[in-house]
């Protein structure tokens, strides 16, 4: 097995361990008193992690140069997405016993979930363009435009799990930073290659 | 010689550097999914609490159940608490709790009274202790059956004889800083106060309870002495008082101060009235798949309805 296949190996293997343990504390009787509203929170909170995972990886890229996992962003991108759909697979089916006019009136009376199901659906386009063939279909230059929506979902998930909490916005201000931070690097890599780009065309 | 020629001797053997990477490949397999699984158990400790409190004595058997539905189990009751002043993890509360000390413990009651006094609680555990099976359904869409122990609260109140201009009774937890988290950890303004209308007050079947299962009151579920108003939601069903004030206007209470737009003063059970983030049309029961149609004042309209004749339930939610 070559390094790439071994280290995408090594990643699924530890994206996979947190939905493991849940089902093992399920299978034990160990998720609490309401097992189910913990699943559902946790799938929705890996999800979050795996959308920070994904946009961490071109600032690690850039700042320490750590140039070969992009060889690894798609697949944690998709993890995300994974894990969004259990989240709502949770939610759907477990929760709501896919009573469709009460998903209906939830999504309609609790901006919440609202603003949930729209990060998903946002995801889904991501995801079914994540295989080479799509990237070259696509074209490299219109993949990365359509992958910039990955920005907005990570903020509507952040304003989602905020709305969710009573008072404890302790875990939501934290994702929230997280984002804040590495939306940062972009905006102010985005600034300062529009500065040189200024200067490059002033000195011609 | 070159500088840059290598001696085959210098090779390493490919057995040997076959092995050499296997092992290093063990080993990132083993630490790092070691790692992941520690970080996971971090955030999401499994188990929980197990602490037996002793019996209450004198206990009258249930003189007010809610029906044909079984209590839920005592690890559930006490594993799945919202007690803000410890934890806003219903599930650490059952461990951050045992710090709570409640000996001695006293009750301050006051305000609009005729003969304002404090209680201890070993007198308050000599009241008519009965046992009463009661729905709680908490705010945020969950429910259980619990077998309190307890005495009206109008028992009390008689005592210290109310003046007729009283309207209404607040109540107040405990908070004691050393052990609670602080206010912006919670979130909420702290020390934690509700309040009633007094004919709600001295409705029968609000009870100042003081135990479950036939035992003294875990600490997790507002040890030693805890108000219980089963048609309200849960939060309105204060724990660990240590102040009861009678006044003549509707008392400030906690959630309303914190968000009054999600938390009305009444916050009676009512599945008509919507809330922006849970639905209040169905619940789900502790211990059950599917979700159960939530009832008009918890299931308990008969007994308080006419508290609330002629009122907008949707204004005065």
């Amino acid at each position: 097995m070559n390094d790439v296949r071994f280290h995408k190996l090594l990643i699924s293997l530890n994206a996979l361990i947190p939905l493991g343990l849940l089902a093992y504390d399920g299978y034990r009787g160990q998720l609490g008193a309401n097992p189910l509203e913990f699943f559902l929170r946790s799938a929705g909170v890996l999800t979050l992690v795996f959308v920070l995972i994904t946009l961490a990886v071109t600032p690690l890229r850039r700042i320490f140069g750590w140039n070969s996992l992009i060889k690894f962003r798609r697949m944690l991108g998709l993890y995300a997405f994974f894990y969004a759909c259990i989240h709502l697979v949770t939610y759907t089916i477990f929760d709501k016993s896919l009573d469709v006019p009460a998903i209906a009136s939830d999504v309609w009376q609790r901006p919440f979930i609202a603003i949930g199901m729209l990060a998903f659906l946002m995801l889904v386009p991501l995801a079914v363009t994540s295989t080479n063939g799509m990237v070259k279909r696509l074209g490299g230059k219109n993949w990365a435009r359509l992958h910039k929506l990955i920005y907005p979902i990570a903020i509507l998930g952040v304003v989602h799990f905020w709305m969710i909490v009573k008072s404890d916005i302790f875990y939501p201000a934290i994702f929230g930073l997280a984002v804040a931070i590495l939306l940062g690097f972009r905006l102010i890599w985005s600034q300062r290659g529009v500065a040189d780009r200024k200067v490059a065309t002033e000195q011609n | 010689m070159a500088k840059d020629k290598i001696l085959s001797s210098e090779i390493t053997p490919e057995h040997v550097y076959l092995n050499r990477r296997n092992f290093i490949r063990a080993g990132l397999v083993a630490g790092t999914t070691i790692a992941t699984g520690l970080t996971y158990r971090f955030f999401n400790p499994s188990g929980g609490v197990d602490r037996v409190t002793s019996d209450i004595a004198d206990l009258r058997p249930a003189a007010v159940r809610s029906a044909d539905e079984l209590p839920n189990s005592l690890a559930d009751i006490t594993n799945y608490n919202n007690f803000y002043e410890f934890s806003t993890d219903k599930r650490a509360v059952a461990n951050k709790a045992e710090a709570l000390v409640t000996r001695p413990w006293t009750i301050e009651v006051g305000g609009l009274v005729q003969r304002p006094r404090t209680f201890a609680i070993d007198e308050l555990l000599r009241f008519d202790q009965q046992e009463r099976i009661y729905r709680l359904r908490c705010v945020e869409g969950w429910s259980m059956v619990i077998p309190w122990v307890g005495f009206q609260l109008k028992e009390l109140l008689d005592r210290v004889e109310p003046l007729g201009a009283a309207t209404h009774v607040a109540f107040e937890t405990l908070y004691d800083p050393k052990r609670m988290q602080s206010s912006f950890s919670a979130g909420i303004d702290l020390p934690y106060v509700e309040g009633l209308r007094l004919d709600e007050a001295v409705h029968p079947l609000a009870i100042l309870a003081t135990g479950l299962y036939g035992r003294q009151m875990p600490n997790q579920n507002g040890a030693p002495i805890r108000l219980v108003v089963p048609w309200k939601y849960g939060f309105k069903s204060i724990k660990s008082i240590v102040k009861i004030t009678l006044t003549a206007s509707e008392p400030p209470t906690t959630w309303n101060i914190a968000a009054p737009d999600e938390y009305g003063f009444y916050s009676n059970v009512n599945p008509n009235v919507n809330h922006p983030r849970w639905s209040q049309a169905t619940e789900r029961r502790i211990g059950e798949t599917g979700r159960r149609d939530t009832l008009l004042f918890n299931g308990y309209a008969d007994e308080v309805a006419q508290l609330y004749a002629g009122m907008d339930l949707a204004k005065y939610f």
